[in-house]
């Protein structure tokens, strides 16, 4: 840690005037001379052969400049394409045109003649598993486990290659009269450890569940709209993605030019919530376009093609039969999931949910058995907290089922299966050996959010009716993998005497792109005013960064920072050693200089430095560079060379363990029983998330991801008409998403500031962890006001409850995937 | 005279039997309002808009929303639009102080009328509006895409009611949707700037 004094204050970012003067320009907000206006053809049906396309009467309307088709964008290994001929979701782009004016591109779509296939579809997972139930895909309807890579193998893994997979009649009867216990057949993927049969042995209770964890679109206010134009066989690309530097290869891929031959201009990103992870391949659409019709192409995504072409979170359906011994302690957990990837994928979030539900409530013994079904509805991806999050939404009811049975009170059965320090999660890697956390501090997070909310006052007053209303408590840890490690910094110290540090990072509005350059600058003991960030286009020489998903940035990116930052102070006590005598470690820094230590007056201001720096060259200033930064931070350093001191690194850190971050939420919800509404009353999260780097930043953003969560809890869904494989749920008006007027008057959030002992910075990342803590909790205030076996899905809409309250068991249609 | 919604103004086409394919509406929207028209019989009209007190000529197609004209015509992108749909109020602007969605707003109904962006709320020397400085003390928004939304809907609320509690404010503010859902330090940056507009510096 430190002893710097940015890390762990406020501070304006760099951007906030641009925005709040409506300045900040978004991909939309850009013009070029010329620019023509892109309109997508979209498949109205989920599953189809394009056998022709008559685009004559399209071309022949004044004005259209350009019709783009599958058969001219760029094959990428069987991955998904930004246009199709044949499409695997109601919704999915097949062709695009460019005309003078959108609506003129609009009547082209109109004069297309399509003549498609129908093609058998299926939107619900397990219909697709059920005897003769139909493939989502010509050639399976199933992700199988990732293939091994051959010995020996170089260049890209292999594409993956969709199984078919039935189920048996008897798998499906096996319901004992429950129908919605969730049938588990055949499971391409398992693991497990410990045993099993004695942990449900041992156990004094026995519960077995199931749940169904819906999906929703991510639905970014900005949709993702995008600009291009070429200038000089380069392609100009202004698009919205969560990650800057790591995009640009995946754009050149889409488009199939070199990465050279790209400048990707992103400064300002309107959300992403994992959408935008690495852009967003229909970015190529206006690219080629623009490139055939040799003009600037502006697309703009409207709401209602954003909720097809937009992503969205898996769907699981979840069965979990876990054995508690008598202090609710988790003797053996057995978990099946049954997870939707969509069309495209394949996804991992089931394996990122089963190593989540081993590492949040520790069991004794574990199995996980998994299958990955392909379905003909809107492609997902990754959305904050993919796989914890659902692995709270399948496990928390039980948990607290099982606390009420074994008469625990919700903390401490959750405090008794807390993860600690170094935790164990997951499966035996091939060395035998589980893997491990970091550090945990979920037993001290537990205990403050408990004090903080007055968890016990709470209790003694949850589940009393008042009139027609009804209170319930709840509380989840939410878990979520929170850094990564190795990635390259930059940064120069200029004759005028400032710090330029090069960001990578997407500008979310999280902070984390401007964050990073406060942790290099305590080590430089450089005032902030006297730091500028670099960011938000790679034309401006981007170190290689990761990605900004898995809330993994703040950890990666602090790290490399202050691994750059130490090479250019190191680089500042050679020269001034050089200079001024003795050895470079009789040096320290101070006051924008780098000075003798106990002789302030011997020095040289970092002006001075600089200059010095650039007099020198070699690996001073950027001539000479590391052998093990990314060939990327190479030539951007190439085009920073002598502008001055150069600090530029790889994050060599040791991490003993894999980073994760907890965060635990507490709610008391008010269900009115007449209406079935229910009310968060209020909201508390506890962040374990390493050092506080930004506190404004971290404290929204606990609030924000709980906020998604309660959503998830309280209103958000997808709905898929089976009969015609329609998306209903589209725009905001089908899917509400939450509003101001659905949080309780003042969120509260805390985090512990303990830093994690395997980063120099000790901070982790916290976008995610909240989401299951936000998610899980409501749920089990809701369960705690009405009963454990009130519902069985999510959200926990006004029917579900009146419904259940009614008929006094679960009424709703119990196996559904999107409802 | 009460600005024509977009609703108002489809049904009117409905009614007066134009046809619009539903398919079309589905699939693939009837495409915005841009550039030149397609519609044999419509008529260009060169008109002035009274945008950030100053009048500004342009030509605006009959079926043209503001959002349109003020993005695409006069260059102001402050404005935002999230859905062109009357669901997020990413888009909303004062006309005559009151907050409307521009999206939904025909250009041509408020010919005359004063309308105020994101843009014209600080003053021509460049100092900020109360509201622009609450908003940057406590750091309200993250991606801030709905900002200047939520910022104009708040000025505008803010005209009728200058001393909300934080659960009038909430109401007054609730057309306008933040999928960064950072609702909760949103209203308090709101309350900060409403603080502002009261202070002596304002009066």
């Amino acid at each position: 840690m430190p002893d710097g004094k940015l890390i762990g204050t406020n501070y304006l970012p760099p951007d906030h005037i641009a925005k709040v003067t409506g300045r900040a320009k978004y991909a939309e907000d850009f013009r070029a001379d010329g620019m023509l206006f892109a309109k997508l053809l979209l498949s109205p049906m989920p599953h189809a052969r394009v056998r022709g396309i008559d685009t004559s009467a399209a071309l022949a309307i004044p004005g259209v400049k350009a019709i783009l088709t599958a058969d001219e964008v760029p094959d990428l290994n069987g991955a998904e394409k930004a246009l199709t001929n044949e499409p695997l979701y109601t919704g999915e782009p097949i062709l695009a045109v460019a005309a003078v004016s959108e609506e003129i591109a609009a009547s082209a779509i109109e004069a297309i003649q399509l003549d498609l296939e129908p093609l058998p579809f299926v939107v619900d997972p397990l219909d697709s598993l059920r005897p003769g139930g139909p493939n989502a895909r010509t050639n399976g309807n199933v992700w199988g486990a990732p293939r091994p890579p051959a010995p020996g193998a170089q260049g890209p893994a292999p594409a993956p290659v969709p199984e078919t997979v039935k189920w048996t009649d008897a798998d499906f009867a096996d319901d004992e009269g429950d129908p919605g216990r969730l049938p588990m057949g055949k499971a391409p993927e398992e693991w497990s450890f410990g045993d099993l049969d004695a942990g449900f042995k041992n156990a004094e209770l026995v519960l077995d569940e199931s749940f169904i964890v819906q999906s929703t679109g991510h639905h970014p206010m900005e949709t993702r709209s995008a600009m291009a134009y070429w200038q000089n066989g380069k392609l100009y690309l202004h698009a919205s993605t969560q990650s800057v530097a790591f995009t640009l290869a995946n754009v050149a891929r889409w488009v199939g030019v070199p990465p050279s031959d790209v400048v990707l201009i992103c400064e300002y990103t309107g959300g992403g919530f994992g959408s935008k992870g690495a852009g967003a391949v229909s970015s190529a659409i206006p690219a080629l376009l623009a490139k055939k019709a040799n003009a600037p192409v502006m697309m703009r995504i409207s709401r209602e093609e954003e909720s097809y072409i937009g992503r969205a979170r898996t769907n699981m359906s979840g069965r979990a039969r876990v054995g508690f011994a008598k202090d609710g302690r988790i003797t053996a957990l057995d978990l099946f999931i049954v997870q939707d990837s969509g069309a495209y994928g394949p996804m991992g979030d089931h394996r990122s949910a089963g190593n989540a539900a081993s590492l949040i409530y520790q069991p004794g013994a574990m199995r996980w058995r998994a299958i990955n079904v392909i379905t003909n509805t809107p492609p997902r991806t990754q959305q904050r907290s993919p796989g914890p999050m659902q692995a709270n939404g399948i496990m928390e009811p039980i948990v607290t089922k099982a606390a009420k049975r074994l008469g625990l009170d919700q903390v401490a059965i959750r405090r008794i299966n807390a993860p600690k320090g170094k935790a164990v999660y997951g499966p035996p890697g091939p060395n035998g050996v589980r893997p491990h956390a970091t550090s945990a501090f979920v037993t001290e997070a537990l205990d403050k959010g408990a004090q903080v909310f007055n968890w016990e006052e709470r209790k003694a007053r949850s589940g009393k009716r008042q009139g027609s209303k009804v209170r319930g408590i709840g509380v989840t840890v939410g878990p979520h993998g929170s850094g990564s490690i190795g990635w390259d910094a930059i940064m120069t110290l200029r004759p005028d005497g400032k710090l330029y540090v090069q960001s990578g990072v997407g500008n979310l509005g999280t902070h984390s792109v401007f964050d990073l350059a406060r942790a290099a600058a305590d080590v430089l003991a450089m005032p902030w005013e006297k730091v500028e960030v670099v960011w938000g286009n790679t034309g401006k020489h981007l170190p290689w960064t990761c990605l900004s998903v898995g809330s993994q940035t703040t950890h990666a990116m602090t790290r490399a920072n202050h691994a750059g930052a130490l090479d250019a102070k190191k680089k500042l006590q050679e020269v001034a050693a050089m200079d001024l005598g003795g050895s470079p470690d009789d040096y320290e820094l101070g006051n924008e200089r780098v000075y003798r230590r106990g002789n302030p007056g011997r020095g040289l201001s970092y002006t001075q430095a600089a200059r010095r720096a650039i007099e020198l060259g070699g690996r001073f200033d950027g001539h000479v560079v590391p052998d093990d930064v990314n060939q990327m931070t190479k030539t951007s350093a190439a085009a920073l060379v002598g502008l001055g001191l150069m600090g530029i690194a790889k994050d060599n850190f040791p991490r003993d363990g894999n980073t994760f971050s907890f965060v635990i939420g507490f709610a008391e919800v008010e269900v009115d029983v007449e209406t079935g509404k229910v009310t968060l009353v209020d909201y508390l999260s506890v962040g374990d998330v390493g050092t506080v780097v930004n506190p404004r930043s971290l404290i929204a953003q606990l609030n924000g991801g709980s906020c998604l969560g309660i959503a998830h809890a309280l209103c958000q869904k997808w709905v898929v008409d089976p009969q015609y494989g329609v998306t209903l749920a589209r725009r905001f008006h089908y899917n509400k998403p939450l509003t101001i007027l659905d949080i309780p008057n003042k969120l509260q959030a805390v985090a512990l500031d303990i830093a994690d002992p395997e980063t120099p910075v000790g901070a982790r990342g916290v976008g995610e962890p909240p989401v299951g803590a936000g998610y899980g909790a409501v749920l089990n205030a809701i369960a705690d006001a009405i009963g454990v076996d009130a519902f069985r899905r999510a959200p926990v809409t006004a029917d579900i409850v009146l419904m259940s309250l009614e008929h006094g068991r679960r009424m709703h249609e119990p196996l559904r995937a999107h409802l | 005279m009460d600005p024509v919604t977009r609703r108002a103004f489809i049904k009117g086409v409905i009614a007066a039997g134009a046809t619009a394919t539903s398919a079309a509406y589905l699939f693939r929207g009837p495409g915005a309002l841009l550039g030149q028209t397609s519609a044999p019989g419509s008529v260009e009209r060169l008109i002035t808009l009274n945008v950030n007190g100053q009048m500004r000529r342009v030509d605006v197609m009959k079926q043209e929303t503001l959002a349109m004209t003020l993005r695409y015509k006069l260059g102001l992108t402050g404005t935002k639009l999230g859905c062109d749909r009357a669901e997020c109020g990413a888009c909303t602007v004062l006309i005559d102080d009151v907050p409307h969605y521009s999206c939904s707003i025909l250009t041509h109904t408020v010919r005359s009328r004063p309308v105020v962006t994101i843009e014209g709320l600080a003053s021509a020397t460049g100092e900020l509006h109360a509201m622009q400085r609450g908003v940057l003390d406590e750091q309200g928004f993250q991606c801030a895409f709905c900002m200047p939304g939520f910022i104009m809907s708040a000025v505008g609320f803010l005209k009728v009611n200058p001393n909300p509690t934080r659960q009038e404010l909430a109401h007054g503010v609730s057309g306008n949707l933040c999928r960064c859902q950072d609702y909760d330090k949103i209203l308090t940056a709101l309350m900060k700037g409403a603080e502002y507009m009261r202070g002596p510096s304002n009066a």
